[in-house]
């Protein structure tokens, strides 16, 4: 996995409350086999004036004005500035597999859904919960000044703001380690593995009936 | 030391252990998988050359993807019409080939929806962990297990050590007291728990859902609960174990054999909290109270009882108000309209929500003797699985919707989330038995209101909403 320790970025809004994960990344792309080639279609039944589909090109389609994201303000944005439970819905991993394709590293809400949360770590994404009075004000120095950037320090738990101002962000011990260094969780697992063989061993002891072969 | 919840019990029983970085692996008893969270994880232990840690202990079918009409259905895989979506489908199929994972392929008489077949096989069971790539998972906790949806890199990680590294959730006990009006679903109390705890209420939290209303509530009433924890926003959603529950499992392919069985029920029989379990946080519903529920908007706390009136954002404020006025704009709804005034397009009776027997029993009931409405484009019923169908089939309901101007088709997720080729045109009404009313969930500018199955096949005969104990 790949690590996060510090990422500065231009802030780039996603307005509104309840962002779904169908929304961050509709379903005719979830037939894809592979973890890459989502970017591209972000949000995009917000971002573009058509439908989407997987193979389709992007680049002659109508693109939404109106949105955030194709504005040229928030050209190369890598912080995502969100609402309240964002990413709920769905555990499909292809939305933070979207965002971070897209070049979002940090994405910052009043709060977000447990299992798309969970997910972010998986991919090096970093989700920070910040109060709802913090994150609002946050949205009107983005929108007040063009090219608002913030920085993330992990080591830390800050939110830096142009102004100075920062921002200390909770976050899961386990978590934070894993994501400064980059590990494989899979690796850090199996290294129990005496554990979960006794475990095992005790568990086939008292519950037979789920080891058997389902046939 | 004070009592312990159901989720507590759960939780301690499948620890493997603490480890000094603060997190704690879980065991994993049962893994269920399906083709559109599955690829990537099966492809993740190719490259690291690991191989599952336990294969039986994983059971597969593909749902998302399937086509449902029985011409297409006819020629298996290759009746996928959609090529991107038939190699999905094939690789699920290759990759439990690869490394001898039972599977229900597209054609078994058992095949159907994840959240389905894993109570009606007695693959999923009490006081189990059970774990699958879909957020729907939560179904299962029904059973008085700890079940909950995960991504494609924990898919991956279960797949390889037959553990997750979690932290626990905190405990919410959801009571609802007294008993239900008569025509009153398990759809319409869920709906109504997310009405008033929002979709975000459960966020942290292990749902218990306990009362008179639960405790007298079918199996697969519990069910349909517990699948829609996670629109409370709560990973698991779950049920104590009673006779309910015992008789439900009794008898099912893959339940305790005879030997077993006497073991089993004991253990089973503790998993309830204990009377002076401390939850974090309690919400109590009275259950007279709750009337037939019908969503408005675009996410599932938009609702209200079928006399309902839709909010005017002008009475709220900031962000809140910002998203009923994008919510009515999509839905193409006013503030002031009452629900039933709302005229619908199709209907769609099925998902992993409501697509069990009694569902479909519950929408023939209303359809019989009757016709679809003129106005009514497609209604379709889509049942859970194989085992559901042919179980329709014996009792005749198949024919109850079919005079009644419905389409009976063969199982899969279909139009809850449109993966296949069900879905709606844009700026269509749908009448919805499935579980989210997202933008765009069941077809690009679709218009989704969630209902009860009874509700659904009641707006289906009418053309609009109404309360299906006045039809």
């Amino acid at each position: 996995m790949r690590s996060f320790t510090r990422h500065k970025g231009i802030a780039a809004p996603m307005d509104r409350a309840n962002v779904d994960t169908d929304l961050i990344i509709p379903k005719q792309f979830l037939k894809s086999i592979r973890r890459t080639g989502f970017g591209p279609n972000l949000f995009d039944e917000l971002r573009y004036l058509d439908k989407g589909e997987p193979g389709k090109d992007n680049s002659g389609r109508p693109l939404n004005k109106d949105f955030p994201l194709n504005d040229a303000r928030y050209q190369g944005a890598s912080v995502l500035l969100a609402r309240e439970n964002f990413g709920c819905g769905s555990s499909r991993e292809h939305a933070p597999w979207a965002l971070d394709e897209y070049g979002f590293r940090a994405i910052i809400a009043p709060s977000f859904a447990d299992i798309f949360y969970n997910n972010c770590f998986k991919n090096g994404v970093l989700p920070i919960v910040l109060n709802e009075a913090i994150v609002e004000g946050l949205f009107v120095a983005m929108y007040e000044q063009e090219g608002y950037s913030l920085t993330v320090e992990l080591d830390s738990q800050q939110v830096l703001t142009p102004e100075g101002e920062q921002h200390g962000f909770e976050i899961d011990h386990f978590r934070k380690h894993c994501l400064l260094n980059g590990f494989d969780e899979i690796s850090l697992t199996l290294k129990e593995s005496d554990n979960i063989k006794a475990y095992e061993d005790d568990r086939r002891e008292a519950a037979p009936w789920l080891f058997t072969q389902l046939s | 030391m004070a009592g312990r919840t159901l989720y507590d019990k759960l939780w301690d029983a499948h620890l493997v252990c603490e480890r000094d970085d603060g997190s704690s692996l879980l065991y994993i008893d049962r893994h269920i998988v399906h083709e559109v969270t599955s690829p990537q994880a099966f492809e993740g232990l190719r490259i690291a050359g690991r191989k599952p840690w336990r294969a039986a202990s994983v059971l597969a079918t593909p749902d998302h993807n399937v086509p449902t009409t029985s011409e297409q259905r006819a020629s298996g895989v290759d009746g996928i019409e959609d090529q991107v979506a038939k190699i999905q489908v094939q690789t699920l199929d290759d990759n439990c080939d690869e490394y001898g994972i039972t599977e229900f392929k597209i054609n078994d008489d058992r095949q159907g929806i994840v959240h389905v077949i894993g109570p009606e096989t007695g693959a999923c069971l009490p006081g189990t962990t059970i774990v699958c790539g879909d957020s729907h998972t939560s179904t299962n906790g029904a059973l008085g297990a700890l079940s909950f949806g995960i991504g494609t890199s924990e898919v991956e990680h279960v797949l390889a050590t037959q553990c997750l590294a979690v932290k626990k959730m905190k405990n919410l006990q959801v009571i609802v007291t007294g008993s239900l009006q008569v025509g009153i679903t398990p759809k319409d109390v869920i709906l109504a728990i997310i009405g008033v705890i929002g979709t975000a209420g459960g966020t942290g939290y292990a749902i218990e859902f306990a009362g008179s209303v639960f405790e007298s509530m079918s199996m697969e009433g519990r069910l349909t609960v517990c699948n829609m924890a996670i629109e409370a926003g709560a990973r698991a959603g779950m049920v104590a174990v009673d006779d309910i529950t015992i008789d439900y499992v009794k008898g099912r392919p893959y339940a305790p054999a005879d030997e077993h069985w006497g073991s089993a029920v004991e253990q089973w029989r503790d998993l309830k909290s204990d009377s002076d379990a401390v939850f974090d946080k309690v919400v109590e519903l009275d259950g007279q109270d709750i009337l037939p529920q019908v969503t408005w908007g675009t996410s599932p706390e938009m609702v209200l009882p079928v006399n309902g009136i839709i909010p005017d954002p002008q009475t709220k404020t900031g962000v809140e108000r910002d998203g009923i006025i994008r919510a009515l704009e999509y839905m193409g709804l006013k503030a002031g309209q009452a629900i039933t005034d709302i005229a619908v397009d199709r209907i769609f009776i099925g998902s992993c929500t409501n697509s069990r027997i009694e569902d479909i029993r519950a929408a023939a009931a209303v359809v019989s003797g009757k016709t679809k409405s003129a106005t009514v484009k497609e209604a379709i019923v889509v049942p859970g699985s194989g085992v559901v169908k042919l179980q329709a089939e014996a009792e005749g309901l198949d024919k109850i919707f079919i005079a009644a101007g419905f389409e009976w088709r063969e199982p899969g997720c279909s139009m809850c989330l449109a993966m296949n080729a069900d879905k709606l045109e844009p700026g269509e009404h749908c009448a919805s038995t499935s579980n989210r009313n997202f933008e765009g969930r069941q077809g690009y500018g679709g218009r989704t209101h969630l209902v009860s199955p009874a509700m659904a096949a009641a707006a289906g005969i009418v053309g609009k909403f109404v309360n299906v104990n006045d039809l």
